[in-house]
This record gives C-alpha cells, structure tokens and sequence, in this order.
C-alpha cells in the first residue's frame, strides 16, 4: 500500500542535510595562495549537477527523474545547473566559477573504494600507491613554521604520505587538562607511531582554540576558512563530504547534498574575505552514476561525472567539456556518460597554476606515469 | 617473526589480542588456548544483556506505524510528529548500542563475542537513514550472534534476507524488469518504468564475499541483481501487501523471469531459489575463501597479514566447507598469532570496552552511542557498506589520540576511587607492562591521573 512505501521516502528526507557531514584536513606551506580540494564521497552524479538540458538523451533516460530545465540556472546553449546550486551560479555570473563536465579519474571499474583509492593516491591502479597526490603536492612547496593541519578524526588517504599533517576536530568532550596533557607526552616520548601524532596534536591545539563545535556546512565552511585567512595559517586545505551514493531516491537527497555543498562553499567565499582571490577550491568525485535512473528513482555506479573550479583567480564563466553526448551508441559500456577528459590532468593543471607551480613537474608528481593533456592551461590566473 | 612467549604472555595475548581485554579479579586461565575453544560451548547467542530488546520485525512495524501518523494533520504538526519519530528512532539506536556494550561487558565468551563484532562490521550497515538507525542493531541480534559459531553461508542469508541490509542496500525497490508486476505498471501508465537496482548484488560480490577485483564483472553483478529480484522485506518495498511489516518476504510478482548466467554457470529460474543458489555459490568460491582469511587475518596477526597465514586460513575454511569454528581453530593454532608483542592498534570501540572492562564498569553510568561518535567510529554507522578499516592509519591520528585523553578522563571519573591503577596495570597488561608505563602511573598526582594514564598508554591502546 502506497502509505507502506512513504516509510522510506520521508526516511531519506529526515536526514539529507546530516549526511554531508563534512570533515576538514589542513596542511602548511610556504605561499599567500590557497588550494581547497572538496572530495565528495560515493560517487556524485555529475549528469544532475551540471544538466546537459539541451542533450536529448537527458530528458529520455532520466525520464520523471530529471532536473527541471525551467527552474535550473543556464549556463550556456548545452548546460544548465542543479537549481540547489544558487550560490554556485552567482559565482559562474562573476566568472569565478568553472566547471567541467566527461571527466574521470583513469579508474574504469566501479568499486567505492577502490575508486576512491585512485582519486586520493593519484595512481593509475587501486593500491598502486601508499600516499596521497595532495601530500605529494605539500611536498613540493616550501614548508612553513606550523605543521600541517587535519580536522578529522583521523587523516583521509589523499593526505597521507610523507609529509607532516595534524589533525584537529571539535570535540564536545571535557578538555583534559594540561597537566595530563604533558604527562601523557612523556608516555609516549620513546614510542615511533604515537610520539609525533601526539607532538602534532600538541601544536594543533594552539592554532584551534576557538574553532566552533558544530559540524553543518556552513559553520564548516566558516572554520576551515578562518584558518585559510590566517596570515600564520594554512594554505592547503582538504574537506570530506559523504552522502552522494543515490541509488534510490535521487531527486530529493541529491537537492540535499547539493544544497549543503553550495551552502559550505559560499561560506568559504563569505568567510575568507580578500583571501578569495587567491584561493582555487576544485571539486571532485571518485566517479560518476548511471546515465539513465534505475528502477528505484536512482541511479547506480557509472564512470564519468563532473567537476567544479572556484575562486577569485579563476578563469570561469565557462565549461570545460568535451562533450561525449547521450545517445545509446555513445554511453561507456552503454550506460554511462563517457569520459572525454582526464580527471587526473585537471587536478594537476589546477593546482599547478593556483599554486603557481610548474605543471609538468604537478603532473609527474601527483600523478606518476599519467600523461598530461597540454590542452589544459589557463584554468587559474596568477 | 615470532618470539615465544612466557605464560603470562600467552594471557595478554588471549584477553586483550582475542577478547575484549582483561577484567580485574577475572578467573586466570591457565591453558590460553583452551580457554579461547571452550568459549565455543558456552557461547550464548541472547545473553541476559539483552532481554529489553525487541524483534527487528517489531521495531519495523513500530516504526512505520509511526510514520502513518505523519500523514494526517496540517504543517505544524507533521513537522512535530516527524520530529518525534526521529527522536524515538535515535533512542532506540543508542538503547541498541547500550545493550550491545553491556554484552560485552558482561560476557564471559568475550572472543566469541570479538568475533560478533567482526562479522557485524563485516556484513556493515550504516545508520544513516531512520529504518537502519532502527534496525542496525535487530541486524546484528538477528542475523549475526546466532551465526557466529555456524557455516558462513547461513550468516551470508541471515544477512542478506534482513530487513536491515534489504533497506540499507536499496533492495526493497529493485524489480524485474519483465516482472509481472514492471508488465503490469507498464500498461497502466507509461510514468515510472520499474527496474532493477543493483546496489545490494555489487556489495555482496564485492564486499561480503568473492571481494574486489577477483574476476567477476559488470554483467555478473546485473545478472546477479536481477536473480535477486523478488527478495524483499514483509509490508514493505515494491509490491507490498497491507501485512504487518517486518521479516523477509519473497514477491514472486517481482521477480525476473527466466536463467541467469553468473560466472561462468547458469542458474535455471527457481524463483526465490535462483538468488539462494548463486548465494551458496559465492559462499563456497575459492576468492571468499581468500577474501575471509585475509580480513581475519588483519583483525588478529597484521594490519599486513603475511601471504602463508592468509593461506592457512583459507584452506581451514575450504577444506570444512566454510565451518566458521574450524576456522576459528586454526586462527588459534597458529604461533604468529601469540606474538607477545602487540599487533594491533585498538579501534575506539575496542578500546572503550577494554577500558570499561579493565576498570571494572558493569552497567556504566553513560551513554555509550554519543562517547563512540566522539572518539569517531559511531556504532553501525560507518557511512559507507565497507565498515570501519581494521589499520592502525585510520585509528592512530593526533585528534583521536586527544580524544581518547579526554574520553579516558570521563570514564576514570565514573570508577570506583578505591581503584589503583599501580595494582590494576600488571593485572590487565601481564608479562607485557612496559617499564616507562609502570614508572609514569606510579608517578602520577592523583589515583584517577593513573587511571587515565593507564588507559591511554601504549599498552593498552594496543592488543
């Protein structure tokens, strides 16, 4: 009966705006510029952000299910976004918004996790290697006074690796006092793994005293960009969002999770003041969904998705797309949107040119053994 | 690799690498090993812990019942009643995961019931959405404890037919689409084409069984979705019936017509079988094996398990035709696994209830949920059907070594002040209290400063 099925339907609506809960991960280096990499976990679906309205094959595959080209913003003749993404659009009229469409890492199965492994390590397989491209990219620039900062329980992998990175969170409960603190040093003074995690709470804490305790997007955005406007402080940044797996359902979480991540990224943008012009945020998923809805009002795992480039120095007002079309013959294994551009080349290019580095040097760095797409240049002004 | 370790080593080991660490005044084993295969026997599956708890089948009707109520009324008061329904939803979670810490506390099979926690995050759900949040715990009651000692094929069905996993891996909706019941909603109107969803098929190959990148591909994933077609929940999903919500149900109206070819074999169309068939299938494929032995492995030798133990592990499992306790049996037997030196560092839920246990706590005076999203790893809900990783890099961190400070003031707070931490540490730590741990809790200001100390020191945050 139909009131039977309204259990799950109001079940998914109870919690979309939770299931972001966004983590945040710091590093320090030697720069005035500032690189924020957005993950966001569990595939997104890039068909429904960045809406190829005018593609045929759009309306046919999403059927019911598809964004309603009247109440999205257009961005040009082929594409239109989310309408949760106001903020995001207002950024794209600044041109200080630019996003990309067709794009994916070189993984090609369709595992969460071993996608993701992928996207974080910059290898070209799952567990190919150790550490992440953005603890290589820390590795390239000159390092400041402060360590590195994570404000996570514990470190995502793309920051793992040889460099130095702390992490901090809020936490709700009572601090311990500075005396247990310093003791504590002592017991772990002669143990390899806990003596520097424990130093690098230590100098984390200075830094953090008077982050808020509250974890939705906007006090989120709000904190990370507290640190990142520091002239002491960080310059590398990474957040963690969840809750982009949409298997079913897809119409209202994914306006959710949208809405989150537009309200997270304009408080960055609120937040940093005249840092935002030098600040470059990229956006990215691990891939993208089906190209047509299931049978469940969602879509399951796919291959290309979208990406988004934002800040004061960028080069926006544009897409990026090679656009591979919707047609049946021009679906990857016939049901994904292809991918015509190299998620890997882009990561590069960006923070390559936000950072103000050599983009050969990023490329063989953060991704060893991939080849660069030339092609990708002037995405960020100096 | 190995040094031979003394007997009270060999009790470390057993209480804190295989249990749920030690407890003060607990009878000392003298065999280690017996002590571990004997838990075997007295294992109860619904220890007195949990005698508040209610079938997950009630909690699935009480919750959509409430939802019912959600219906009627104007704004205000479906905002009210919704509200309340999700405050009911989290009481009932943090109820769960009090029961569930209190079994642990209590329990005297704490390897056995180790080993429910393991398969529990194995078989993972996350309580993201309100009817996991509800069910997460009936999952674990139901499916996982009275299977923990059986064949891993029978916790595989227990896992898959419950309404936890069912919901969580958007099973419920998934319909043939040359069902009876897709035909049929074609002719009435050309709106919302049912079709199969695919999310439950992928994890089970890719995380509950074959594991990834073992051969299996896109195709086998979608063939085996549509097998599963029909498997559904009783009162809910595509297709249901006004029956009182609850367990397993099987809707042949929604089922695929026709043979399915998985790996290589082909499966005649047996209806509710055909999804049984490939189930057992999987269970007893040689990359489960592996894939099993391999997780076991990590949990017990290595966050790096060596090739040759993952190897014996998997051959116990092949050759008893996937006998959970034989394979228990040769984990045991094992000398790598009685390294005196310890393996592993404690995730925040192992080490919340060493820390209990060790100081005594029997039905502690604070709530274990919101403690456990502090030091985070919330209980059930690992966001994602992988579960929580099993290796020191996602536990050992800067923030969550702060935590645990603080979590340990909380809960030396609550104990007993005639508790001495420089009698308890050689108690719950033999023969492997380090020097500088002994020296700096017999230094502390204060009985409950030693306490913390203890709890946080490396000792203990290992097993």
């Amino acid at each position: 009966m139909i009131h039977r099925r309204q259990f799950l339907r109001i079940a998914a609506a109870g919690c979309g705006t939770m299931l972001i809960a966004p983590r945040l991960v710091f590093a320090n280096v030697e720069t005035d510029r500032r690189f924020v990499f957005i993950i966001q976990r569990g595939a997104a679906d890039g068909l429904d952000t960045v809406v190829p309205y005018a593609d045929p094959g759009y309306a046919a595959l999403r059927r019911d299910f598809a964004v309603d080209p009247a109440a999205a913003l257009r961005l040009d003749g082929t594409f239109a976004l989310h309408p949760s993404l106001a903020e995001l659009g207002k950024l794209y009229g600044k041109g200080q918004a630019l996003f990309v469409q067709a794009v994916a890492s070189p993984y090609r199965d369709r595992s969460h996790f071993d996608g993701q492994n992928v996207l974080e390590t910059g290898g070209s397989n799952p567990y190919q290697l150790k550490d992440g491209w953005l603890n290589r990219l820390v590795s390239l620039m000159p390092r400041s006074h402060d360590e590195a900062i994570a404000f996570a329980p514990t470190v995502p992998l793309a920051l793992r690796g040889k460099a130095d990175v702390t992490s901090y969170a809020p936490s709700a409960l009572p601090p311990a006092p500075d005396d247990l603190l310093m003791r504590v040093g002592a017991l772990y003074e002669s143990d390899p793994q806990l003596h520097p995690l424990w130093s690098a709470a230590m100098e984390a804490r200075g830094l953090a005293d008077d982050a808020q305790a509250r974890q939705d997007p906007a006090s989120i955005g709000k904190t990370a960009a507290g640190f990142l406007a520091r002239d002491d402080g960080p310059r590398i940044a990474m957040i963690e969002t969840s809750g982009w797996d949409t298997h079913s359902g897809q119409m209202f979480r994914l306006a959710n999770q949208l809405k989150a991540l537009d309200t997270l990224i304009a408080s960055l943008r609120d937040n940093l003041g005249d840092a935002w012009a030098k600040t470059t945020v990229l956006v990215a998923t691990e891939f993208g969904r089906t190209a047509a809805v299931n049978g469940t009002g969602g879509t399951d795992h796919g291959t290309a998705s979208s990406a988004m480039v934002l800040g004061g120095a960028v080069k926006g007002g544009r897409i990026l797309a090679d656009w591979p079309g919707l047609a049946q013959g021009s679906l990857y294994e016939g049901r994904d949107l292809a991918p015509t551009l190299d998620l890997d080349a882009l990561i590069a290019a960006v923070a390559a040119e936000s950072l103000g580095l050599d983009t050969d040097l990023a490329m063989r760095t953060l991704f060893p053994g991939r080849p660069f797409n030339k092609a990708l240049h002037g995405l960020v002004g100096a | 690799m190995t040094t031979a370790a003394s007997q009270a080593e060999r009790l470390t080991v057993a209480m804190n690498r295989f249990g749920l660490g030690a407890k003060p005044g607990d009878a000392i084993p003298t065999d280690a090993e017996r002590w571990l295969i004997d838990q075997f026997d007295r294992y109860e599956p619904t220890p007195p812990a949990f005698e508040r708890a209610l079938p997950g089948a009630d909690i699935a009707d009480q919750f959509s019942e409430g939802r019912m109520a959600l219906r009627g009324g104007d704004a205000t008061a479906k905002m009210a009643a919704r509200k309340e329904l999700r405050q009911n939803g989290q009481a009932l979670y943090r109820d769960e995961v009090q029961m569930r810490a209190h079994s642990a506390l209590d329990t005297d099979t704490p390897f056995v019931e180790r080993l429910v926690h393991f398969w529990s995050n194995h078989f993972a759900v996350s309580a993201d959405k309100l009817p996991v949040t509800v069910l997460a715990g009936a999952c674990e009651r139901e499916a996982i404890r009275p299977n923990v000692l059986g064949n891993f094929e029978d916790m595989l069905l227990a896992v898959v037919r419950h309404p936890a996993m069912q919901l969580f891996l958007d099973q419920i909706r998934s319909v043939g689409p040359n069902s009876p019941m897709a035909q049929n909603s074609g002719e009435r109107r050309n709106r919302r084409k049912p079709g199969i969803n695919e999310n439950l098929a992928r994890e089970i190959m890719e995380l509950h069984t074959l594991g990834v990148r073992t051969g299996y591909t896109q195709a086998d994933v979608t063939q085996f979705a549509l097998a599963l077609t029909g498997w559904n929940v009783r009162g809910l999903g595509a297709g249901a019936n006004a029956e009182r919500p609850g367990g397993f149900a099987y809707r042949p109206r929604l089922h695929e017509p026709g043979q399915r070819d998985i790996l290589g074999k082909s499966y005649a169309d047996t209806g509710e079988e055909q999804a049984g068939a490939v189930l057992h299938d999987l269970a007893t494929h040689d990359a489960t094996a592996a894939h099993i032995a391999t997780k076991l492995a990590r949990h017990f030798i290595a966050d790096e398990p060596p090739a040759a133990t993952i190897r014996t592990l998997a051959a116990a499992y092949t050759s008893s035709g996937g006998d959970l306790k034989a394979v228990y049996a040769a984990l045991v037997a094992m000398p790598e696994a009685w390294a005196a030196q310890p393996v592993k560092f404690k995730s925040p839920w192992e080490w919340t209830i060493s820390s209990l246990r060790g100081l005594g706590f029997e039905r502690p005076d604070m709530p274990i949920a919101p403690l456990l999203n502090q030091l985070g790893q919330p209980v059930w809900r690992p966001g994602s059907p992988a579960g929580y990783d099993d290796a020191a890099a996602s536990w050992a961190a800067p923030d969550a070594l702060v935590r645990r400070v603080e979590a340990a003031q909380r809960i030396v707070g609550k104990a007993p002040v005639e508790l001495d931490a420089r009698q308890l540490a050689p108690e719950l730590l033999p023969g492997t209290l380090s020097d500088l741990t002994r020296r700096e809790i017999g230094r502390a200001e204060s009985g409950p400063t030693a306490l913390a100390l203890l709890l946080v020191s490396p000792d203990f945050q290992r097993r």
